[in-house]
């Protein structure tokens, strides 16, 4: 627990922040509703439901701003890259912006979910007096607009005892865009579940999009002033506490108290996400202005298992290990843009990328480069994005763990490794990496293969077999290849996968594993890089912990995973 | 778009869809609206589409994560046969049961957002996808490795010399064998072992 505090504080602290301006922002706009002379007479007809439909409106108006600032991923790059600086406990919150926009996004759906239900009774009540005959202030009040010379008057938005509810929601302005900025909110929310975004890209990609009509909506959705409060003239003229009481006089001409006056209020929306979306626009300009640039396609190559390797050049590209790039091919469809990462090595002066059959995009790109047609299929390339990979080099020991495909970014970084070991870099930090490849047959990573191959020779012809310690672990395995490997186990490289290092079957037990790297590296700071499933992640996060003494001079395991 | 399984979609929105209705009934009920037995229809109704659209149908490739405890519904379905099975059923049940909840203010997000299921399912229907239910895995083997940590340090016990038919073998034993040189048994033993 002591390790994870450590580790994560800047980020809870931003969490606390964040839900205290959330409780402090809703607090402060209920009482207000609550309490303010100038809602005694709404309040008079609409009861609490007024301040609770207006609190959460507020806290919807800060979360809607706070929604599109996590997925700037330009702006998010930048300061990340200019904050170098920074310890890396402070930069970490950047890796977790999906999550915080996943946070404010259940936010605003449970605000919405609060505010509807308000306004439902409100409504309700607002139709219920506009009824009533009794003669009450309630009904008083909501046969204002009758009496009052000026249009100002109206207090309750239901002008006549037969309109239905469905008829005043559909033709006012609030009521309309309520109505469709909220079904945007589940569309959005039903089509972004992990299932859906997993398996059908696609689907969450466009249907993602409909944001645009919600903050149009939620601009425009204040725009009728629909709650009224009264207005300053009437209340210093008949103010509530002194005139409330004798409302069946008010239409009595000697009387000292007129017909109070309303008047709702500009809308307030705007005011608050105006700057998240100058921001975000100047975002997706910046991403379609990169995108435009010409991109060359140097070489293109055919792994085994269809496994399709670019090699691309484009003017002012640069960078670090383990980025990834969002990829559009304009002749397979004009709108997707489909996240890579780099496989290539900052030191090559070229940035390439392994494309795997996946999904439809995927295929119909490996089809079209098959037929090797000319001219090649044009390519566009938004980034490179930054992502913790490029804290590799920062730990003296380090421990990097791919499972099946997660094993892309560790090539970038493996070859990088080499180069400026090779370089003689002196800011390499890194002193040595153990490697951990899992998957369930080397099939489609049979050009991973080929890159230990040959970076285990190179070790040999330098000398410095002990820098990199790998280790394949098949999870696919059946009794077949376990007889082949025992027969063969005298030879000097693995059977299947021609490495010196042999395979191993099933699991890593990583208790064994880092247990063994704690007693080796008894004062080291020991970075864990991890690109693949949750559940791998939970357990080696658990073992960071156990295995992470509590005096910060001893062995200390950072857990790191990559995200998309 | 050759890959994408509708239904999935579908599924989802409407599982979403009967958790709205759901809600806007109990607010329609509670607070006793106007015409609030329409609220209590939609209690009913949603509950209905909950319990339908439950249990996640199984992908066409590659393997679907179930909902949890989504094996007794599942079981109850498989039951109603082709009722679960066809889309177009599925499609023209919501429709249906959207309708009655659209007069009430309280419950028309869940009408909406119902026939927009409806519609989608409608979509996978014609493109022919079908339910298919999740079958349970057989179990995962469990992991024999679990209890060893270090490979044995002594090589097997093995027959002494005598009973050995090779003579060449002596001289391949690996070291680790008995120290000493190999024992001689006070009583005979003859190796099995053909």
């Amino acid at each position: 627990m002591g390790n994870w505090v450590v580790n994560h504080w800047f980020s809870v602290l931003i969490l606390v922040i964040w839900f205290g301006l959330n409780v402090f922002l809703f607090v402060q706009a209920f009482l207000q509703y609550e309490t303010d002379d100038k809602y005694y007479y709404t309040r008079e007809i609409l009861g609490s439901a007024l301040a609770w439909a207006r609190a959460s409106a507020r806290c919807l108006n800060y979360n809607s701003m706070l929604i599109l600032v996590p997925v700037c991923r330009n702006l998010l790059s930048f300061v990340r890259g200019t904050c170098s600086f920074c310890s890396r406990t402070l930069r970490k919150p950047l890796d977790h912006n999906l999550t915080f926009h996943k946070l404010v996004a259940y936010m605003i759906c449970l605000l919405t979910a609060v505010h509807i239900i308000a306004h439902l009774f409100n409504f309700e009540r607002y139709s219920r007096s506009r009824r009533a005959t009794d003669g009450s202030l309630a009904s008083v009040l909501s046969n204002l607009s009758h009496h009052g010379k000026e249009g100002d008057a109206w207090l309750n938005p239901i002008h006549s005892p037969d309109t239905t509810l469905l008829y005043v929601t559909f033709t006012s302005i609030a009521g309309l865009t309520g109505v469709i900025i909220t079904i945007a909110l589940i569309l959005m929310v039903t089509s972004a579940v992990e299932f859906i975004r997993k398996h059908y890209f696609e689907v969450f990609w466009y249907t993602h999009h409909l944001f645009i009509i919600y903050i149009i909506g939620l601009v425009i959705h204040g725009v009728g002033g629909i709650v009224r409060g009264q207005t300053k003239k009437s209340m210093e003229e008949s103010h509530p506490h002194e005139c409330a009481e004798s409302f069946e006089k008010w239409d009595d001409p000697d009387h000292h108290c007129r017909h109070p006056q309303f008047e709702g209020h500009f809308p307030q929306s705007w005011e608050w996400i105006l700057a998240p979306c100058i921001l975000y626009a100047f975002e997706r300009i910046l991403r379609f202005y990169r995108s435009r640039q010409k991109v060359v396609i140097t070489k293109v190559i055919m792994h085994p298992s269809k496994v399709l390797e670019l090699q691309m050049k484009k003017r002012g590209f640069s960078m670090e290990v383990g980025q990834y790039v969002f990829v559009n091919c304009p002749s397979i469809s004009f709108l997707e843009w489909h996240p890579f990462t780099l496989t290539s090595a900052p030191e090559e002066d070229f940035f390439s990328i392994h494309v795997r059959v996946a999904g439809d995009w995927t295929e119909k790109l490996i089809k079209a480069f098959e037929q090797q047609k000319l001219p090649l299929p044009r390519i566009e390339v938004d980034g490179p994005f930054g992502t913790v990979s490029e804290d590799v080099f920062q730990y003296e020991v380090a421990m990097l763990i791919g499972a099946g495909i997660g094993v892309t970014p560790f090539a970038s970084i493996l070859k990088s490794i080499w180069y400026k070991f090779q370089r003689a870099d002196h800011k390499l930090k890194t002193q040595k990496i153990y490697f951990y490849w899992i998957c369930r047959e080397t099939g489609a990573f049979a050009w991973f293969n080929d890159l230990l191959n040959s970076l285990e020779k190179e070790m040999e012809e330098l000398g410095k077999v002990g820098f990199l310690n790998y280790r394949l672990f098949l999870t696919g395995w059946d009794s077949n290849i376990v007889g082949h490997a025992a027969i063969n186990f005298d030879k000097a490289t693995d059977i299947l996968t021609g490495l010196k290092q042999k395979t191993s079957f099933g699991r890593p037990m990583w208790d064994n594993e880092f247990s063994t790297i704690a007693t080796a590296h008894p004062k080291s700071v020991v970075g864990v890089f991890l690109c693949g499933p949750q559940g791998l992640a939970k357990s080696l996060r658990k073992c960071c912990q156990r295995h992470s003494s509590l005096d910060p001079r001893k062995v200390q395991f950072y857990f790191n995973k990559e995200n998309f | 778009m050759g890959q994408i399984e509708w239904a999935m979609w579908a599924n989802e929105q409407a599982l979403a869809s009967g958790l709205i209705l759901v809600a806007g009934g109990i607010v329609a009920t509670a607070g006793r609206f106007t015409q609030w037995y329409f609220g209590t229809y939609a209690i009913a109704a949603g509950v209905l589409v909950c319990l339908l659209e439950y249990p996640r149908g199984s992908r066409a490739k590659g393997s679907t994560l179930e909902r949890c405890g989504q094996r007794y519904l599942t079981a109850v379905l498989k039951l109603l046969g082709p009722l679960s099975r066809n889309y177009y059923f599925r499609a023209a049940l919501h429709l249906a049961l959207s309708v009655p909840a659209g007069f009430l203010l309280a419950t028309i997000l869940g009408t909406v957002c119902l026939v927009i299921a409806s519609i989608i399912y409608l979509l996978a229907a014609v493109r022919g996808e079908q339910w298919t239910p999740i079958e349970p895995r057989p179990k995962e083997r469990p992991q024999v490795g679990g209890t060893i940590k270090q490979p044995p340090s002594n090589p097997p016990p093995r027959p002494p010399v005598e009973a050995r038919k090779k003579p060449g073998e002596e001289d391949a034993t690996p070291a680790g064998g008995p120290p000493g040189g190999p024992r001689v048994n006070p009583i005979p033993v003859t190796d099995e072992v053909v």
